[in-house]
């Protein structure tokens, strides 16, 4: 609590004073945002991106997203065979992977189900747009983001090492 | 300005005209640097960010937008309170007005002013009590529960610490002998402490317990945190102000910030020595003897006094809380009234002794 | 279907209609004042009906329900991991807390307890939530009482921890990161240093906040005095949190309950003030988040080795029960009822949340109070909208 001698009203304005020093001399904790960008942390959840080459249609991410915005469509085409002589492979190919962002609560459960580690994610995070619909993002969209997927962080002291994603 | 600036004699119609230019850019661009300088800049600082950054170097044209924007809202009366629409529109004018009335009698230079009233500082205390009857009325007229709560506040408020102002600026009338602005600046600029006038004799010293009284006053009659019950932005969301919207709310907001600057240069004109720099500095005896250059730089040694005050006013503002209303009307009736009435008397004693 | 019970809108009415004969008589008494849904001073959506005389407060009742998002219903058709998703919302300013008891019981109901490790860090983000939650409080405090400069500084140094948080766990309001028999990741490499850095300020925005806001003789006045509720008062409405033990009793779940978290590995103080006002009240949330910074310092130094995910089925069943949890969350006891029926999501989900409870006394303290001593008696009691409304 404030001291006897100096009443606490005067302690306040020296509070303020001394902040409005410290921000013309050291520069504010703010930064101008269009001309200076943070960068996120690299588990920031910005968007997902999709591996296209690892998902077999398995359904997993879109049954287990609370919102429902992952919608799936897909075939199974025949492949040629691995090496001569063997029978022809069924192989699912994606017809349509959408996930809307103007659903998404960006909770990862469909990330962390995936097991074919097909979706990744990514801090990107300026993709907003004028028109609700094209927020959803199709198949090439999700793609390019793949681009941007930073390297899984380190672990603290202690951790097990798991397989990293 | 007076035409003694002037070589030729102007027109009537020419001085006047001269005079409501004047007028105007005495009262708004205190208004504007004020805005800018401590609203926009200090209030950020203070609170560890930059402010406006975009509209023009550093936000300096960030004024210009807000006006720009305020300008080209919707004219909105609302409809319960269509009955009484004329008298809801002209509140804000009101209170804007009072603010030019006063601005009338602040000198800025040895003969730059715009009335040289015999009873200057009585005037001005009168007439700066108009703005209450422009907050009641826009209290009452906006047909709005919130508004009238804030008008009502504001009634008692503004009532309350217009005593202590008076009585505070008592004393300095009684110091200075004479209730003449320019008067009281020159006294203080000619005048010496206890005969070494290397410094004048600036009433702050003397009547330094008349100066927190006023000063504290100001803040009360600005309705400055922490004396802005009637504003009360997290309870009344602007208490009278409420239902204002575009040019309207702009004549409110302009005039609260003008207000802000011309009390605090009639602020320094009682207490810091206006204008003026001690006389003996350079080697003048009285108002007719001063060089005529010192009307350009009268205006600019006010300026500076008046940012300084309002430096303090707002710095105040942006670090307190609020009082509750009957706080409030206690620590004016139970402390400042009091308290000036005692500054009085001993500075009655003091005149006569000295 | 309205939002207000019968007897809510036979008493308005009734309001309304003394108001309307009132304002022919052109007397002076008996205002309805609607504060809110729409205010600043509310946090968030509620409605405080309040009858006036003047500026004291004859009768006030509060009309919670504008911000319901149906979370029971939300979660019976559900799975788990989904719905741990979800209850990051409900209070969202200490976003983790709110998954920690929903997944305790759902660990209780499965018989799995989470490694050492796991237990340990979720400890301590649960701090975290909490100082990230009062720390807003404290800045908020500022605004209701006039003071617009506290709270700039608790969104500044609340921003550390919410970077934090977003470096542990991918998100800054909503974690999503707790999981049936542990956690979802590891912490990244870098922050046990960071945490003590930002433990440090968070430690001198404390001092700061004392100097500005509790040793002003103004905040003082504003608030010494106001809003005094007695001991056995607060029992009786089911206050809890800081409200209970500003009231002078001592309850603290985290030290009295016995669950499977590090709380009891670390050495701290339970804070509380005989008076029960809103100064009580204020001061008390400001220690614990010193006792907090405390806390997270002393589990930082003693994380223990070794994973932090149970051995657990991919896809989990919880088996056939009933399981309630609570904890001592930032806003009071939150505690969660779950009923399962072997599946892989709830069968039903009662949640307790605390300021539902809080608000409770809102029309037994503000009787006879000024208008602006509501908004300081609300502020002090803290609530948070998402909280009373689900």
């Amino acid at each position: 609590m404030a001291k006897p001698k100096v009443p606490g009203l005067f302690k306040g304005l020296g509070v303020t004073f001394g902040t409005l020093m410290r921000t013309a001399t050291e520069g504010s904790n703010t930064i101008q945002y269009p001309h200076e960008k943070e960068t996120p942390p690299i588990r920031a959840r910005g968007v997902i991106a999709l591996h296209e080459g690892n998902c077999t249609s398995c359904m997993l991410c879109a049954r287990s997203c609370p919102d429902w915005c992952i919608y799936i469509e897909g075939h199974k085409e025949l492949a040629p065979p691995r090496r001569a002589g063997g029978a022809p492979r069924k192989v699912n190919k994606l017809d349509r992977f959408d996930i809307d962002y103007a659903l998404c609560m960006y909770c990862g459960i469909c990330v962390e189900v995936c097991p074919f580690d097909a979706l990744f994610w990514s801090p990107e995070y300026e993709y907003s747009e004028p028109r609700i619909a094209d927020l959803l993002h199709d198949k090439s969209k999700l793609g390019e983001w793949m681009e941007t997927v930073p390297e899984a962080p380190e672990l603290e002291a202690g951790a097990e090492k798991k397989g990293k994603k | 300005m007076n035409s003694a600036l002037i070589a030729a004699d102007l027109a009537y119609w020419a001085q006047s005209l001269l005079r409501v230019l004047g007028g105007l850019v005495a009262v708004l661009l205190p208004a504007g640097t004020v805005v800018y300088l401590f609203l926009f800049k200090m209030m950020s600082f203070m609170q560890s960010r930059l402010g406006p950054m975009e509209a023009g170097p550093y936000g300096s044209m960030q004024l210009f937008a807000e006006v720009g924007k305020w300008l080209q809202k919707e004219d909105i009366v609302p409809a319960n309170a269509l009955p009484e629409a004329r008298i809801f529109k002209m509140a804000p004018l009101i209170v804007l007005a009072s603010t030019f009335l006063l601005v009338a009698v602040v000198p800025f230079g040895p003969d730059a002013w715009f009335t040289d009233f015999e009873a200057g500082i009585f005037y001005a205390l009168a007439v700066s009590s108009v703005s209450v009857l422009g907050i009641l009325i826009a209290g009452w007229s906006s047909a709005n529960k919130y508004s009238l709560l804030g008008g009502l506040r504001a009634a008692g408020q503004l009532i309350a610490y217009e005593l202590p102002m008076v009585l505070a600026v008592v004393g300095v009338v009684i110091q200075a002998g004479t209730m003449n602005l320019q008067q009281i600046v020159v006294a203080q600029n000619a005048g010496s402490m206890f005969g070494w006038d290397g410094a004048g004799n600036p009433y702050v010293l003397t009547q330094f317990v008349a100066f927190i009284i006023f000063m504290i006053a100001v803040q009360a009659e600005l309705t400055q945190t922490p004396f802005d019950m009637p504003i009360a932005e997290s309870e009344l969301v602007s208490g009278y102000m409420t239902e204002y919207s575009g040019f309207r709310f702009l004549i409110f907001f302009i005039g609260e910030f003008a207000t802000a600057g011309v009390f605090a240069m009639i602020a320094s004109v009682l207490f810091l020595g206006g204008w003026g720099v001690p006389f003996a500095w350079f080697g003048w005896t009285d108002i007719n003897s001063i060089d005529n250059w010192m009307n350009v730089v009268g205006p600019l040694i006010l300026f500076t006094k008046m940012i300084v005050l309002v430096f303090f006013i707002m710095w105040v503002r942006f670090s307190f809380p609020r009082f509750r209303e009957d706080q409030l009307q206690r620590f004016a009736w139970k402390v400042l009234i009091p308290v000036s009435l005692v500054n009085i008397m001993v500075t009655a004693v003091l005149k006569v002794a000295f | 279907m309205t939002m207000l019970g019968d007897r809510q809108q036979l008493a308005y009415i009734a309001a309304q209609a003394a108001d309307a004969r009132v304002n022919v008589e052109l007397e002076t008494e008996g205002m309805t004042l609607n504060i809110g849904p729409q205010h600043p001073a509310t946090h968030g959506t509620l409605r405080i009906i309040a009858r006036l005389d003047g500026e004291q407060v004859v009768w006030a009742e509060p009309s919670a329900g504008y911000m319901h998002r149906g979370y029971e219903k939300l979660t019976e058709v559900r799975t788990y991991p989904q719905v741990t998703a979800l209850v990051n919302r409900i209070d969202w300013l200490g976003s983790f807390a709110n998954e920690v008891p929903f997944i305790l019981a759902a660990e209780k109901l499965m018989g799995v307890e989470a490694p050492a490790r796991a237990q340990h860090i979720r400890t301590i983000l649960f701090e975290l939530s909490r100082i990230a939650n009062v720390s807003l409080f404290l800045g908020d405090l500022g605004v209701q009482l006039g003071a617009v400069t506290p709270v700039f500084f608790a969104f500044r140094d609340r921003e550390y921890v919410l970077n934090l948080i977003e470096a542990a766990t991918g998100g800054r309001f909503h974690p999503n990161f707790d999981r049936i028999g542990g956690l979802k990741d590891d912490l990244p490499a870098g922050f046990i240093d960071e945490t003590r850095n930002v433990m440090k300020k968070l430690r001198t925005f404390c001092d700061q906040i004392e100097d500005l806001l509790f040793g002003n003789e103004i905040f003082q006045s504003r608030t010494r005095g106001i809003g005094v509720i007695p001991k056995d008062v607060a029992l009786q409405y089911g206050l809890s949190g800081a409200n209970l033990r500003a009231s002078g009793v001592d309850w603290d779940l985290r030290r009295d309950q016995d669950l499977p978290m590090a709380w009891n590995k670390a050495d701290w103080k339970v804070w509380t003030h005989p008076d029960g006002d809103s100064f009580a009240r204020c001061w008390v949330r400001l220690q614990e988040v010193r006792e907090s910074t405390k806390i997270v310092d002393q589990l930082l130094d003693t994380i223990p080795a070794g994973p932090v995910m149970a051995k657990v089925p991919k896809i989990i069943k919880v088996p056939e029960g009933e399981a309630w949890v609570s904890t001592e969350n930032p806003l009071g006891e939150m505690g969660y009822y779950v009923v399962s029926q072997g599946d892989q999501g709830p069968f039903r989900v009662k949640i307790r949340s605390a300021s539902f409870n809080n608000i409770s006394i809102v029309p037994w303290v503000l009787k006879g109070v000024y208008v602006p001593d509501i908004i300081t008696i609300l502020a002090s009691l803290y609530f948070i909208l998402g909280d009373i409304d689900r």
